[in-house]
């Protein structure tokens, strides 16, 4: 069994938020507390040593001893304008002039869309579509099941055109599904469901992956049953 | 009660337990199970194999401890192949306890015999530069000057006094990107921005749950991806540096197996409870 108080207290609040499995409970509320308490604590004094501190502070000192020393403006002072749209976002605590942290919103939503909007549609759409125009024949396996076909044919290439097909035609809202739209619709529906059973098993097969950590670190870290 | 009723009754504290079991039971069981590999993950080990020594690799270590279970195998697999084959390595994340994941896992790579044998140092063989907030637009600005957005190394000293570090201007110095990401910032951001808009090649090691949305990269976009444990474990396969991953895989395979039984049993007490109500109506 570990002698380290860190490992201990670990295992503690592991067990704690385990406990929740039984039922709702104080423990796990405390466990809870402390986990939501640690994590902001944690975040914000990182961000402080690694933002306000070294980048806003430091550079403003300089500048201002640049300034003093008879050195004139230099580029540093750009990061007051940084400064003061941090204050301005804060202001949304005094419900009074809450409005103003409205312009360091706006200003964020504006440079992160101007900046996706290239990015997204060439990674996300070009990209992607041009990855899916891809020959179906002449390149491939030559045979289907037990049958030697007389041409090469490439089945994934096949499947994710006919997936990606089926797949807009059942979003496709302008033409009444039925019919053949309705039946290839309803193939896009399939592939949709596949999609889903996929992610699905990989969301249990991640949460499988934690629990497994977590019980590592109990009979092995802290018990020592497992070496 | 007849033993339908108690299936479709059953207390899913039960549940819990068994998964508990299946989970803990293999982690005492000295078996190895066969790892099949795929695509996917031999894309990232080609992706770093064809690379000469001296070349300069990224870990871009964009997780916590939360999804350490899936991803720190990757990271400890990834820094013993780099060092052991004399890849030079620059470690950097743009979530706070990602840099700090890593020194957890240098620690584990240093002490294997492979990598000892080549003793790699700090500053010549590899660097953590540390976190760095402002998600994409580092990554962004990294594209044309990484020594701005990295004035200093995780422990404060200039990165020019660092050899590894020398005519590293933005990724054309850099011959390999693996992206370690748990969500957002991670693999996406470092596709859109490095990737797709500076060129930079490219491997994710990621959580399972963020897999499906990266296999979309692959094969143009990434070389490769690592998806969850699973990933990691045929990682370790193919680098030769069997870890975790490959030791927690017979839990998970298990942790499936009742996941699985469990799906059919109550498929099974659903269906057949509802064809017994339709009798019970039809009779009545």
């Amino acid at each position: 069994m570990s002698t380290d108080i860190g490992v201990w207290i670990g295992a503690l609040l592991t067990l704690g938020i385990f406990s929740f499995l039984y039922r709702d409970n104080p423990v796990y509320k405390v466990c809870e507390a402390i986990f939501i308490g640690v994590s902001a604590g944690y975040w914000f004094v990182s961000l402080f040593w690694q933002n306000i501190q070294p980048k806003l502070y430091l550079n403003l000192r300089g500048a201002i001893e640049t300034l003093v020393q008879g050195g004139g403006i230099d580029a540093r002072w750009l990061y007051l304008i940084s400064g003061v749209l941090g204050v301005m976002m804060l202001m949304r605590l005094v419900p009074k002039v809450g409005w103003i942290s409205r312009w360091p919103l706006a200003f964020i939503v504006g440079t992160t869309a101007g900046l996706y909007m290239i990015t997204y549609l060439q990674s996300n759409a070009i990209n992607q579509v041009h990855d899916t125009l891809v020959p179906l024949v002449g390149r491939g396996s030559g045979r289907f099941l037990f049958f030697t076909l007389p041409f090469h044919v490439s089945w994934a290439a096949l499947l994710v055109f006919i997936g990606t097909f089926t797949g807009l035609v059942y979003f496709f809202f302008s033409v009444e599904h039925t019919k053949l739209a309705g039946k290839t619709a309803r193939i896009g529906i399939l592939f949709l469901m596949v999609t889903f059973g996929a992610s699905f098993g990989y969301t249990v097969m991640s949460r499988m992956s934690l629990l497994i950590g977590r019980m590592d670190f109990l009979v092995g870290n802290w018990l020592g049953l497992v070496h | 009660m007849s033993l339908l009723d108690r299936m479709l009754t059953l207390d899913r504290r039960w549940i819990f337990l068994v998964v508990a079991v299946a989970v803990t039971v293999p982690l005492f069981l000295h078996l190895e199970q066969k790892i099949e590999i795929t695509q996917e993950s031999r894309g990232v080990f080609e992706g770093l194999s064809g690379l000469p020594a001296g070349a300069r690799v990224i870990m871009a270590c964009d997780f916590d401890p939360g999804s350490a279970a899936e991803v720190q195998p990757m990271a400890i697999a990834f820094l013993k192949f780099a060092l052991s084959h004399r890849l030079r390595v620059i470690i950097m994340g743009l979530w706070p306890q990602g840099p700090m994941q890593a020194d957890l896992a240098l620690r584990d790579a240093l002490r294997d015999p492979a990598v000892a044998a080549v003793a790699p140092q700090y500053g010549i063989d590899y660097i953590n530069l540390g976190f760095q907030s402002g998600n994409e637009v580092v990554i962004q600005r990294m594209g044309s000057d990484i020594p701005m957005v990295f004035p200093r190394d995780s422990r404060g000293q200039a990165i020019a006094e660092f050899p590894i570090m020398e005519n590293v201007r933005n990724f054309d110095a850099v011959a390999y990107v693996f992206n370690l990401s748990a969500g957002y910032p991670g693999t996406v951001e470092w596709v859109q921005f490095a990737g797709d808009r500076f060129h930079a090649r490219i491997g994710s090691g990621t959580t399972a749950v963020s897999a499906p949305l990266y296999y979309t990269y692959f094969p143009k976009q990434v070389t490769g991806v690592l998806g969850g444990m699973k990933g990691a474990s045929e990682f370790e396969e193919l680098t030769g540096f069997k870890g975790k991953g490959t030791r927690f895989m017979l839990s998970q395979s298990f942790a499936h197996i009742v996941m699985i039984l469990f799906v059919v049993l109550g498929n099974i007490a659903f269906f057949a409870s509802r064809r017994r109500k339709r009798a019970g109506e039809t009779a009545a």
